[in-house]
This record gives structure tokens, sequence and C-alpha cells, in this order.
């Protein structure tokens, strides 16, 4: 633990616990409403739906730094919404790490919901109207058909956007700013580095951990749903 | 108001109008008919997937469906089984947790003796434990049929269960279902296209063409009608009812005696006063008008015939033997050289019969 903890300086494992804290507080954030969406898009027909694809999907290409204007001048403590949620609620998302998180839970948010509406759209769907000739009603056959049945999809879902939280850059400093110890992820401090002269050494060693982070979760990703859907026979 | 099931629906081109007695008796009624006749349109319709245009559906004096009164109960309140021609387990869940899914959601508890009883019934022991994957296609079926069962349903509608199996499958699937008609009182419409399946275990027979009902009844005068169908969707002949009168070991023969007279055929591994299923082929059944002498065919029985109907090159000839009915199919040549018309006394000669599995309790 020793020799590791000699690896990185105190302010960079400071930067890496935080991005860690940051990708599980988004990606477990937005599960739900991914889950919600993925099941709207799977199952149900309605007008306006390619619109709501496309909602849902923007954050893939949308620029983050415009995503994090958005944020700050609809958070920001002057703003309604987030003179609001101050007020009432002593909810603070501008210059917060809570911030980077839901910044990082909205950019991520098409990853989830891509993986589990492609579990989803895998089940036949007679099997629905097996389980409601059973007596199942609709949010019984969510937690007793589908949840089990996507379960691959969404824990692959997740690891991938925890994986591209680790990542998240533009949106983060533009909302929540690069405040050391609340809202420097790694990818900040790689970016503070880069700036700081002579920092060049700590710039390489932070990158080679991010490619280390990225891989593994991707690999993760993959061995899981897998093995998930090995679990679930489907 | 009167039990049973009228439905009409219209997709596109195919019109569905269909209505038939269902439901207020035990047993088995068939819906008989070829691919696009509309069968799965109507179990969709009973089992309350899908909403008719118009129709009504009365099970057990309870209106599951009434278009003209507004009433449309929907499918999780029903407590109708269904088996699906797919099966449509849950891949996630054990035999176990399949086979309880719809009763306690009927709030049976699972201590039930009938989930006991059921697994027995069905043979299926020693699987409660696996996933449907690690199950063969029969053992799937019969978790099927067992997940519909338990739910404890005023009536069972199977959809073409045994389709997706191959003949042996089919045959050791089929002993299951004839004791499942025996040991429950649950009314079944049982969705086939296969007379062999039907012969064995239907009571009543419904027989849709185009959308509509063209016979309906007990299974053994529809099976003697002639005029259901045209080309390949023929009756391919008549279902009788007989009982096991003797058996001729040393021959390895048994006699069957029904309403016609008695048939020699191969032995039945059945005591005597049994009685059985037997379907003889309108192409097995040869015409002569005098008594034949010195043939092979050990069945040679005199019979009135009551109808015939000519389709090119063939023709069916309706006969009453007693109070059975049979069909003989034979060229419209020999129709004419015999000049053979109704109430004209022949002797058929039988060539062949099948027998099929079913006791009659």
């Amino acid at each position: 633990m020793a020799a590791m903890a000699g690896l990185l300086t105190p302010a960079e494992w400071e930067a890496l616990a935080l991005s860690l804290r940051v990708a599980f507080v988004a990606v477990m954030a937005g599960l739900p409403f991914a889950f919600l969406a993925a099941l709207v898009l799977a199952r149900c027909r309605f007008p306006g739906k390619a619109l709501f694809d496309g909602i849902v999907h923007l954050p893939l290409v949308l620029p983050p730094v415009a995503l994090g204007y958005l944020l700050l001048i609809s958070f920001g403590t002057r703003a309604p919404l987030g003179a609001f949620l101050l007020a009432n609620f002593g909810i603070r998302f501008v210059f917060s790490w809570t911030g980077a998180a839901l910044a990082s839970a909205i950019l991520t948010f098409p990853f989830q919901v891509r993986a589990i509406r492609l579990s989803l759209e895998a089940e036949s769907a007679g099997i629905a109207e097996a389980a409601e000739c059973l007596g199942a009603g609709p949010l019984d056959r969510v937690f007793s058909l589908h949840i089990p049945l996507a379960a691959p999809g969404i824990l692959a879902g997740l690891v991938t956007a925890f994986a591209a939280c680790l990542g998240e850059f533009g949106a983060i400093i533009t909302f929540v700013s690069n405040i050391p110890g609340e809202t420097r992820t790694l990818p900040l401090a790689i970016f503070t580095a880069i700036q700081t002269p002579g920092g060049e050494e700590a710039a390489a060693r932070l990158a080679t951990l991010s490619i280390a982070l990225a891989l593994l979760g991707l690999v993760l990703a993959d061995w899981v749903s897998r093995r998930m859907r090995r679990i679930v026979g489907a | 108001m009167s039990e049973g099931i009228w439905l009409r629906h219209e997709l596109g081109v195919f019109k569905l109008d269909a209505s038939f007695a269902f439901g207020d008796a035990p047993g088995v009624t068939a819906l008989f008919g070829a691919s696009g006749a509309g069968k799965s349109t109507i179990i969709h319709a009973i089992a309350g997937l899908l909403r008719p245009q118009s129709g009504r559906v009365t099970l057990n004096g309870q209106v599951l469906l009434d278009t003209e009164r507004g009433i449309f109960i929907p499918a999780r309140r029903r407590r109708i089984g269904v088996v699906f021609q797919d099966l449509r387990l849950f891949p996630h869940l054990s035999v176990r947790s399949n086979l309880v899914y719809g009763m306690r959601r009927a709030r049976l508890p699972s201590s039930n003796p009938a989930l006991r009883r059921t697994v027995q019934l069905l043979g299926l022991e020693g699987l409660l434990e696996r996933k449907p994957s690690m199950l063969s296609g029969g053992e799937r079926s019969r978790t099927a049929l067992g997940r519909a069962l338990l739910m404890n349903p005023r009536a069972l509608l199977l959809d073409e269960p045994l389709a997706a199996l191959d003949a042996p499958k089919k045959a050791e699937i089929l002993p299951y279902l004839e004791r499942l008609v025996h040991e429950t009182k649950i009314p079944m419409l049982y969705v086939s296209h296969s007379l062999d399946e039907v012969a064995q275990l239907a009571d009543r027979m419904v027989v849709l063409n185009g959308g509509r009902v063209v016979a309906e009844g007990s299974l053994f005068d529809v099976t003697a009608q002639l005029d259901l169908f045209t080309g390949a969707h023929r009756l391919p002949g008549a279902v009788l009812e007989a009982t096991i009168a003797c058996h001729d070991l040393s021959h390895g023969l048994s006699e069957l005696a029904f309403a016609g007279g008695t048939l020699i055929v191969p032995a039945i591994p059945r005591p005597v006063g049994d009685k059985v299923r037997i379907r003889i082929d309108a192409d097995d059944v040869m015409l002569a008008l005098v008594r034949p002498e010195g043939v092979s065919a050990n069945n040679v029985l005199p019979a009135a015939i009551t109808a015939i109907r000519q389709d090119g090159a063939n023709a069916d000839v309706q006969l009453a033997l007693g109070g059975a009915h049979l069909i003989a199919r034979i060229t419209s040549r020999s129709l004419e050289r015999l000049e053979l018309k109704p109430a004209t006394r022949v002797f058929a000669l039988i060539k062949s019969v099948t027998v099929g599995g079913r006791e009659q309790a």
C-alpha cells in the first residue's frame, strides 16, 4: 500500500478518489431515469417518439462545454432553478462535486439508455403477454421480467457510463470550475498539470492512469454482460 | 346470458366472424382449421390480449368481454390459462419459479397440494431447479402446461402446444395431455391443425375456415361430415369410438365393437372393455356392391350410403353403419361404374384403422 501510495501525490490521489465518487453517484442517480427512458423507447409507440429519442441522445453530440454553460445558467445561485433549490432544499450544484456528478450523469445518460434499451428489445414480446395472462400487472412485469431480463444491459450500461464519467472535462470545468479537492477530477488534474510549468511528468502519470481505468472499464463491461447473460439464461 | 364466444374482428383483408359454444361443460373443444383461419386471433381475444371490434366472451357465467355493453376485463384479471405455441417460459426463472408465477399472483399458497400434484402429473419432479434453457422440448411444453394449470384457471387455451415438437416428442406429451384432460375439470380450447391430436383429445370440434365457423358439434359428428373442406384442407377421415371386445393373442389381434359392427385391428395393449378412439381414413375404405369373397381385408362391413360429394376426379361417400358414420374416398369413375347413389347398400372394406390412445372414464 505504501509503495502504491508513493505512485501519486496526495493531491493526485484526491483527484482519483473524487473522480470515482463523482462517476459512481452520476451513474447511480442516472440509472432509474435511464431505465424508464429505455422502457419507453423499447416498448411504447407515441407521437413525438423520434423527438424524445433525439433528446435522450443529445448529450452524445452536444459539446460538453455547451452543456456546462446551460447548467450554469439554470443552476447558478442567481438563476431561478438554482436559487429555488438553494432556498428550499439547501442544494447547491455550482462549484460543488455534486454539480460535477450532475453534469456527468447527463452526459453519460445515452450510454445507459442504449445498453438497457438493447436488452429490453431482445426480450421476446410474448413473454410479457404470458405474464399478463398469469395475472401480472404492468409494474409487476417491470420488476419480475423486464428488470431481471435486462440485467446484462443494465450492468453493461452502468460500467460503460462509469468509464465515460471518468473522462468528463468540458462540462465540469465550465459548470463547477476547477477547485482542488472539490471539483478537480482526474481530467481536470491532468489539465492543471499541463498548465503548470514542470508538470509534464505528473500529466503523463495521470494520463496513463486514465487510460488504464478506461480500458479496465470497457473490459469489465463486456465480461459482466456476458456473465449476466448466462445467469439470466437469455 | 348464454355461455360462449362471439367475435367479430377485421384486420386488413382478414375478417373474423365466429361464434361457438365453449366453457359450459368440462372437456376439450378442438378449434380446427388451416393456418390463417383465425384460430390464434380467437385465442388472443378470449385471453384478453386482443380487443376485437365487436364480440362477447362469457365463461362460468362471467362476462369477460361485451363490446356492446363496454365490458372488457383485462387479461391479467381473466384467470384464463394460456399455453402459447412458442410456450413463452420465463428464461431467467427456474422451472419451479415458472410454475408458481401464476399461482402467486392468484394468491394461492405455494404450499398448495396442487403444486405437488401437478408436478407429479406432468413428470416434472427432477426438473424443478433447472432453467428453461436446460430443458428438452417436451419438458418445456410440460412446464408451460403446468404453469397455466397452476393458476387455477376458469378455462385453458392451448394454442398448438405440440406444433413445435417432432413426432416422437408429440407422442411423449400426448399421454400427459390426456391425463390432464381426465384429471381436471377445466374446459379446454385446443387449437390444432392435426387431426391425430384432435382425435385423441377432443370431445367437441369447431371447424374454422376463412375466419368463419363452418362446423361445430361432437367430434364424431363433425369428422363424418363431407363438405367441410376442399383440396388440401379436407379432413382425412372419420373418428369413431369403439370398445375392446376381445383379444386374439395367437394372431396378435384385438376385436373392437362399435356402433356399426366389429373391427379386427392389431392387438391393443388394453384390457377388454376399455374404450378407444379410432380413426378411419377415407383413403383406406373401399366399396363393393356385393360382399366380396376371398379378400385379404379383415374388415368388411355392410353400410348404406347417406351422402355423396364429387370433387373433380374424386368422390367422397358418406356411409352409415348402424349409428356410426364413415367416409370413403373413391374415384368419380368408380362412382359412375357402380352407380352409387344415396341409400345404395354397399359393403365397406376397411384396409387400416388408426387407434388413438384415449381411454374413456
